[in-house]
């Protein structure tokens, strides 16, 4: 099929030549075949072709808090490449975590992919199914070893390794944690500093704060529901999916429990907004006032802090059998089909830019986890904590991080339950039959990698 | 007899090599790719295949019996039925106003038509704020009534409404402008001895005005019916088909598939779907409706 | 009473139709701490346009944008104006069978083919081109249609006449056909730089740098960079710095734009 298009191609290029010439429009004509000349080699080079002495490498990478990050990651690539003058990161971004995902993978697919990218840390098992990453084992062995991966958090390494392999580095992580207005508390009678343990508490409290114009609690369950749900899910006992993302868990008596909470706190309790909560307008809704309570990314924490006018807390998710976060983020993979010497350039970039200094200062700047043990240990982590104690508490909550909800064709399964939720949400099932339907769908979907 | 055969193979051959441009980009854009997709859609070529190889109608019976499926299609039908008619006829209305000489006529029809060109992606960053609760222009002025605290998009029925509604408004002034041309086109004489005749507006409109703009009408209806098939960039923003599908389209839900899915076996099924009902729609028109009044 | 009524009602729909942007303008240059607040006040800030400004290379993306809208209407109209002379003026065989071949682009545009034309720009490894962009809408099924209708109503003595002087036959195009179509091309051109500028899906797909990434896609990536929470400020200013330029030139040339679009034989 290939040569069949080229060869209708080249056809084409002639007959613009002729009919350019013919038309009296010989110079739109002939422009446009230049044009198309350039970009192609544009695009040659966009992929990454080493000249002379120099290797280059093509970045991808998302940024989800938007506006200034990419100039800080395209900082920190020229810093690297000052560094390292024998190597050129040309850091492309390619908008959210999803987009991103979707250029990678259409990159895959049209044999020119990235060399190094950061993208969603639960791509993993789909990545691996385009076979398109390389496992970075033998890079660690060589350079950092096991002191290295172990200075991660489990919690984020969590969605890195399957099969005793590595393939991804923890880059820009998160989870969620609990916001509450301290002054809304001290309004209502309850004792600031003691937010809500437990599930039970979260509908008393949520309960007590909900007023006029004001709720008690929100949990956004637009485009990635699933995430605000396995937190859920944890606290009741186990995790979504089993470790090689071959099976889930959807439908069991703990979720559908889980999932009535949710209905609950907005039907019975009604003190959370009915309906699909959109993601992007709850942190404006606590910055407002107009919810007492939010579950949140911890990249929202410098944002929260620059914007409160109010005194606030962040706490640990409510407990049910246990604490308990899915992590989320963005992990380094490293690209198959690029050469050797390329792969030395990319991990050195890799490690370059997870060093603890870089991985401090990118927490402090966006509020994002730091990602490693060793992160906290730096003087200006240190300095930071202590004048803003909130920031260690996402921290202590990685004791109960776990892997975020990643499977075989990850995109499918996580589209199942999330369409299941939102039913649930609005009103259209209910939550044991909703839960059944995700899973009898994720395990049509599975059923091919259980052969 | 041989000059006369000559003379005609020239004028053929000259004719195909003036088509030769298009017709090359329609075969590689269009054709081609229709046959490609018609043969792929027989193939399992999924992330769990890693070749991919024949199934035989195995990606159609799946999608028969995936309810997603039917839920974009019905969404897309009511898309249609929402949006179709009413810009159609609001553009009708639009142009008929216009086009009489009143005060402001340049400032209306600019107000009218403005929306279309605005890209779709400003259109829904501009509405998914107005829809906004508590913050979005809607709930500020549906406070004034009480009731503030809907929630547009993130409820299964408000949400189409929204998108309907959106929609019409992007699409009426374009419409406006081809019933604009329309008008051109009715003498005036008509007109004249209606209004002798002492006809009232509404009977001058029913039984000159409307009969006389049919072809535009039929032409626009294939343009707002494509466009309703056609226009999903507004979901990329707004919802991304949310909540549970009930604002999907089928074409968001081929984009999905293809590249968040990468499923591309069934990618391609839905991609025929498309295209069948777009071309019975054509022939419907063309074969049916149509005969006489377009085209020649 | 009637007439009254209605004119009410439509200065009604037209006021309602210029909200939106009245509302996007409004939020765009006033502090960002307002954008959320519906109250009037004198606020006026520039702030978020330099923000935006300095936070995405709009301005590469403008450029990429009028590369790919001028790209494309120039072949267009090459492809289209040859098309419409031979559909128009000529008699040959399977001039039927492929105006409907024609026609059929027109219901099954390059917009919803949009995986399998991935799939072709692929094995031309044009993906992440602006060529890639541009291609698929190199042939047009509309200004076909409209050059046709129109070269239709040219009169054959013309082109006679022409001959007569030993024009040859892209002169009889060019200093015939094309002058008379004049109101025909702007329309054309109108209705396809609004549709090119517009266009998102398509450049979404094989767009990955910022190199050949149009307006659109910059824009909505620019939108959905925020996981943190909405920032309606800075989205509006985008929005607005994106539909400025065209709404601009909407406004000034509106007059030619509906007058050449009501004559150019659209029917």
């Amino acid at each position: 099929m290939r040569t069949v298009v080229k060869g209708l191609f080249s056809v084409l290029m002639s007959m613009a030549l002729i009919t350019g010439c013919s038309s009296g429009n010989a110079p739109a004509t002939g422009s446009q075949a230049g044009a198309g000349a350039g970009s192609e080699a544009a695009a040659g080079s966009g992929a990454g072709k080493a000249s002379g002495e120099k290797t280059e490498l093509t970045f991808f990478y998302p940024v989800a808090v938007g506006g200034p990050l990419t100039k800080i990651v395209d900082g920190m690539a020229e810093e690297f490449n000052k560094a390292n003058p024998d190597i050129a990161v040309k850091p492309v971004y390619t908008g959210s975590y999803q987009d991103t995902t979707t250029k990678i993978q259409a990159a895959v697919q049209g044999k020119t992919p990235p060399d190094v990218a950061v993208m969603l840390s639960t791509e993993l098992y789909t990545m691996l199914d385009m076979d398109a990453i390389l496992p970075l084992d033998d890079f660690i062995a060589k350079d950092g070893g096991s002191e290295y991966v172990n200075d991660f958090y489990p919690g984020f390494m969590a969605n890195s390794q399957v099969d005793g392999k590595t393939y991804s580095i923890p880059f820009q992580r998160s989870t969620i944690v609990l916001y509450y207005n301290k002054e809304a508390f001290k309004e209502v009678g309850l004792d600031p500093e003691k937010p809500p343990q437990n599930w039970d508490e979260l509908v008393e409290y949520a309960t007590k704060l909900k007023k006029d114009g004001r709720w008690g609690v929100e949990i956004p369950t637009s485009g990635f529901p699933y995430w605000m749900f396995q937190s859920f899910a944890l606290q009741n006992g186990k995790n979504l999916m089993t470790e090689d993302g071959k099976k889930v868990f959807f439908d069991t008596p703990e979720n559908v429990e889980a999932l009535q909470l949710w209905v609950d706190l907005a039907k019975k309790h009604q003190v959370m907004p009915e309906g699909v909560i959109e993601w992007a307008t709850v942190p404006s809704d606590f910055l407002e006032g107009k919810t007492a309570m939010m579950y949140h990314t911890t990249g929202n924490l410098t944002n929260v802090k620059n914007n409160a006018k109010f005194d606030f807390g962040v706490a640990f998710l409510p407990a049910k059998k246990t604490f308990g976060s899915p992590t989320g983020g963005g992990n380094f993979y490293m690209f198959k089909g690029i050469d050797e010497k390329k792969q030395e350039a990319a991990w050195k970039f890799i490690r370059f830019m997870t060093e603890p200094e870089r991985a401090a200062q990118w927490s402090i700047d966006t509020g994002y986890v730091a990602t490693r043990k060793s992160a906290y240990e730096t003087e200006s982590m240190k300095e930071y904590v202590k004048t803003f104690p909130v920031a260690a508490v996402a921290r202590d909550q990685l004791a109960y991080g776990h892997a975020e909800l990643s499977t075989h064709n990850n995109g499918k399964v996580t589209k199942a339950l999330n369409d299941s939720l939102q039913a649930v949400i609005t009103g259209q099932a209910e939550p044991a039959a909703a839960l059944k339907k995700a899973q009898e769908e994720a395990d049509k979907i599975l059923a091919p990698f259980n052969k | 007899m041989g000059l006369e055969h000559r003379a005609k193979w020239r004028i053929n051959i000259y004719a195909w090599l003036l088509l030769l441009p298009s017709l090359i980009f329609l075969v590689l854009f269009t054709f081609y790719p229709v046959l490609q997709t018609v043969i792929l859609s027989f193939y399992q070529a999924d992330l769990g295949s890693p070749e991919p190889f024949f199934n035989g109608g195995d990606n159609y019976r799946i999608m028969l019996e995936d309810d997603v499926f039917w839920k974009v299609l019905t969404n897309n039908l009511w898309f249609a039925l929402g949006t179709v008619p009413t810009s159609i006829a609001l553009g009708l209305a639009m142009a008929l106003f216009a086009n009489k000489a009143l005060r402001g006529k340049g400032f209306v029809r600019t107000a009218y038509f403005y929306p279309t060109v605005v890209p779709m992606i400003a259109v829904a960053n501009i509405w998914l704020f107005i829809y906004t609760p508590e913050y979005g222009a809607l709930s500020h002025v549906m406070e004034w009534f009480g009731h503030g605290g809907m929630n547009w998009l993130g409820d299964r029925t408000n949400v189409m409404f929204a998108m309907i509604f959106m929609v019409i408004w992007k699409e009426a002034g374009y419409f406006m402008i081809f019933y604009l041309a329309g008008l051109q086109n009715i003498s005036k004489e008509l007109y004249e001895s209606a209004s002798m005749d002492g006809a009232k507006p509404w009977t001058v409109f029913r039984r000159v005005t409307f009969p006389l703009l049919m072809p535009t009408t039929m032409f626009v209806l294939i343009i707002a019916f494509t466009n309703s098939f056609k226009l999903v960039d507004h979901l990329v923003i707004m919802t991304k088909g949310g909540p549970d599908n009930a604002s999907n389209l089928l074409l968001y839900y081929i984009y999905e598939t293809a590249f968040s899915f990468w499923d591309q076996g069934m990618a391609s099924a839905l991609t025929v779907v498309m295209v069948v009902i777009l071309l019975l729609v054509a022939a419907i028109q063309f074969f049916g409706l149509d005969k006489k009044i377009h085209y020649n | 009473m009637f007439r009254k009524i209605t004119g009410v009602a439509m200065y009604g729909l037209a006021a309602l139709w210029l909200f939106p942007l009245v509302w996007a303008f409004w939020t765009a240059f006033r502090p960002r701490e307002l954008a959320i607040s519906w109250t009037l006040s004198p606020d006026f800030t520039l702030d978020n346009v330099i923000k935006v400004w300095n936070a995405a290379p709009f301005a590469q993306y403008y450029l990429n944008t009028f590369l790919i809208v001028t790209g494309v209407l120039a072949v267009q109209i090459v492809t289209a104006t040859l098309a419409a002379y031979a559909f128009a003026k000529l008699r040959f065989w399977g001039r039927d069978a492929l105006f409907i071949l024609f026609l059929v682009q027109l219901m099954v545009p390059a917009d919803i083919l949009i995986f399998p034309n991935y799939n072709v720009l692929r094995d031309l490894s044009l993906l992440d081109t602006k060529l890639g962009i541009m291609m698929p809408y190199f042939a047009s099924a509309f200004g076909v249609f409209l050059l046709r209708q129109t070269f239709k109503t040219i009169p054959h003595e013309l082109e006679e006449a022409a001959r007569m002087e030993g024009c040859s036959w892209w002169q009889i195009l060019w200093r015939v056909y094309v002058p008379l179509a004049r109101p025909t091309y702007i329309a054309f051109g109108l209705v396809s730089v609004s549709y090119h500028w517009n266009n998102f899906m398509w450049p979404l797909i094989v767009t990955n740098s910022v190199e050949n990434r149009p307006l659109t896609v910059g824009l909505a990536i620019f939108a959905q960079s925020f996981e943190t929470g909405a920032q309606w400020a800075e989205v509006s200013a985008a929005t607005v710095m994106v539909i400025f330029p065209l709404l601009l030139a909407f406004l000034l040339f509106q007059r030619q734009f509906i007058n050449s679009f009501i004559h150019s034989g659209v029917k």
